[in-house]
């Protein structure tokens, strides 16, 4: 596997306050990576970096091999707040289809390519619709699909499953697992320790903030993930049980 | 301009709507009524009742062929020249008004420079202005329609000005992410967003476009338009007559009103039921 995406010695700080210090990543192609932390701890602005969207003020990410100074072209965003990044005034599929028009297809393709992502996220049914006709879970589905019909090299999401319902959080974290097999590289942020070690291959540990790198993890669980079963796995609990600790001591890293 | 937030309760469907729209109807015919009855009781030359101005109204503009679409030689030197002058400055108005709108909204150091000069410049009474158009152009539609334009285009342009500043900021970082092109900004993101305000300007610029139509029009060396016949029929101590164009003139302000609110309904669905059921 080669490497995507390296985040070297990055750091940011704004109005007085550091959110990041001397952070350093790796993601291989094809991996999907959990970055797990407190509230607070700067995860989100690290992934505005890694987008493009803030330049940090130390260090640099690079992505196939090349510096990211603004959005790169094959990225994809997932933002936790999907009611404000869907646009209300245009439907279901034209929310997912706007974003290909610069790939300059016709669009008779670009609805096409649309429908397939919905079909996928398994909202075929509401292309017409308006987002806000849907429910939140659905709605972060359309982003969801609005990202996979971009296919872009890179996908992040940022706490994106924050703001839903647990029951569709499950589906939610299960549709990434589903979606991650089409070779892309995914970087998911979340607060939550369980979720970040169940969707993920590896999982690495903020501290609190200025943050920083504390522990990267190896996820030793089989790629075949199912919301009961895994969780019951020895190794899913102990490895919980582990960034459980690092995220809330936020201390020295525990050897794994 | 808080005018943005009328109107935005959907109503439920049924006999609610029906007995309300009743009840505002039952007002009108009320007044009208007591009007008519107090106008022949006092039964004075200035006060003319109801039925005669309306009459009146019938006889001047809308007693002619059906081929006409009923109008009268009249109505066409008076209603359709007025209604045209305010059509093409109001027109003007909001393609102006929003285009440097957007402009302004969107360059934070345009809008500090320049907020303060369009502030100052929209707290000028427009009437005021009106002899310095007469100055600059000739007496008649030039300035009648400079006159409107100039009093239309500030609840249009700093409404869209103010609109466009507040485009949400996710909106914006989405539109990075997926490198939409500065035009997919523009029509896809920044005027939906802005279409709100830019009504909320508009029904002002609609009002005030109207008194300014009516206005130009009162002055000496107008040949036609409603404030025309309106100062005409004064000066013939016609009193119906001039009542007839105050009469018109309501009527016109609240059915352009009603057609702006319906359109605004329209296009702005997405809105009014976003709203309603965000959480």
């Amino acid at each position: 596997m080669s490497l995507l995406l390296q985040i070297e010695k990055v750091g940011h700080s704004y109005a007085g306050h550091t959110a990041l210090e001397d952070v350093n990543l790796e993601v291989a192609e094809g991996e999907l990576v959990s970055i797990v932390g407190p509230s607070g701890c700067g995860k989100s602005t690290l992934l505005r970096c890694i987008a493009g969207l803030v330049r940090p003020s130390q260090g640099r990410v690079v992505l196939n091999d090349a510096e990211i100074e603004d959005v790169p072209d094959n990225l994809a965003v997932v933002f936790q707040d999907y009611s404000r990044s869907l646009l209300p005034w245009l439907s279901v599929r034209d929310n997912v289809a706007v974003p290909l028009r610069r790939h300059g297809k016709p669009k008779a393709e670009r609805r096409a390519a649309a429908s397939e992502a919905l079909e996928a996220v398994g909202l075929g049914a509401a292309a017409q619709k308006y987002p806000w006709q849907l429910s939140g879970g659905m709605q972060q589905r359309v982003s969801i699909a609005r990202a996979l019909a971009y296919k872009p090299a890179l996908l992040l999401m940022d706490e994106p499953f924050g703001s839903v319902d647990a029951q569709t959080r499950e589906d939610l974290e299960d549709l990434v697992l589903q979606v991650r097999g089409e070779g892309m590289t995914i970087l998911l942020v979340t607060h939550d320790i369980d979720e970040s070690v169940y969707v993920g291959d590896r999982v690495a540990v903020l501290s609190r903030a200025p943050g920083k790198v504390i522990a990267d993890l190896p996820v030793g669980l089989p790629a075949e993930r199912d919301q009961i079963t895994t969780r019951e796995l020895p190794e899913f609990v102990r490895l919980r049980a582990e960034v459980g600790r690092l995220v809330r001591g936020g201390s020295a890293p525990v050897a794994s | 301009m808080t005018a943005a937030s009328i109107g935005r309760r959907p109503s439920r469907y049924g006999l609610g709507v029906l007995t309300a729209v009743l009840h505002r109807w039952l007002v009108l015919v009320v007044g009208v009524a007591a009007w008519e009855l107090g106008t022949r009781a006092a039964a004075s030359a200035y006060f003319p009742p109801p039925s005669e101005i309306v009459a009146r109204m019938y006889h001047l503009w809308f007693a002619g062929p059906a081929s006409r679409l009923f109008l009268t030689p009249t109505a066409m030197t008076n209603i359709v020249p007025s209604l045209t002058r305010m059509g093409i400055g109001l027109a003007a108005s909001v393609v102006v008004g929003v285009a440097l709108g957007i402009a302004l909204g969107r360059s934070e150091r345009a809008f500090e420079y320049l907020d303060p000069l369009f502030q100052f410049a929209r707290v000028i009474p427009p009437p005021t202005l009106v002899p310095v158009f007469i100055v600059l152009f000739k007496i008649g539609s030039q300035m009648q329609v400079a006159s409107i334009i100039f009093s239309a285009i500030w609840p249009v342009l700093l409404n869209t000005a103010d609109g466009a500043r507040s485009v949400d900021q996710l909106q914006m970082a989405t539109a990075r992410v997926f490198k939409l092109s500065a035009a997919d900004r523009l029509f896809k993101i920044i005027i939906p967003s802005t279409l709100p305000k830019i009504f909320a300007g508009l029904r002002l610029s609609l009002s005030l476009s109207l008194i300014l139509m009516v206005f130009s029009e009162l002055l000496p060396g107008t040949a036609n338009g409603i404030g025309f016949e309106l100062t005409d029929a004064q000066s013939r101590s016609d009193l119906p007559g001039m009542w007839a164009g105050i009469v018109l003139l309501g009527v016109l302000g609240y059915v352009l009103n009603t057609v702006l609110l319906v359109v605004e309904r329209r296009v702005l669905a997405w809105h009014r039921t976003s709203r309603g059921t965000d959480n």
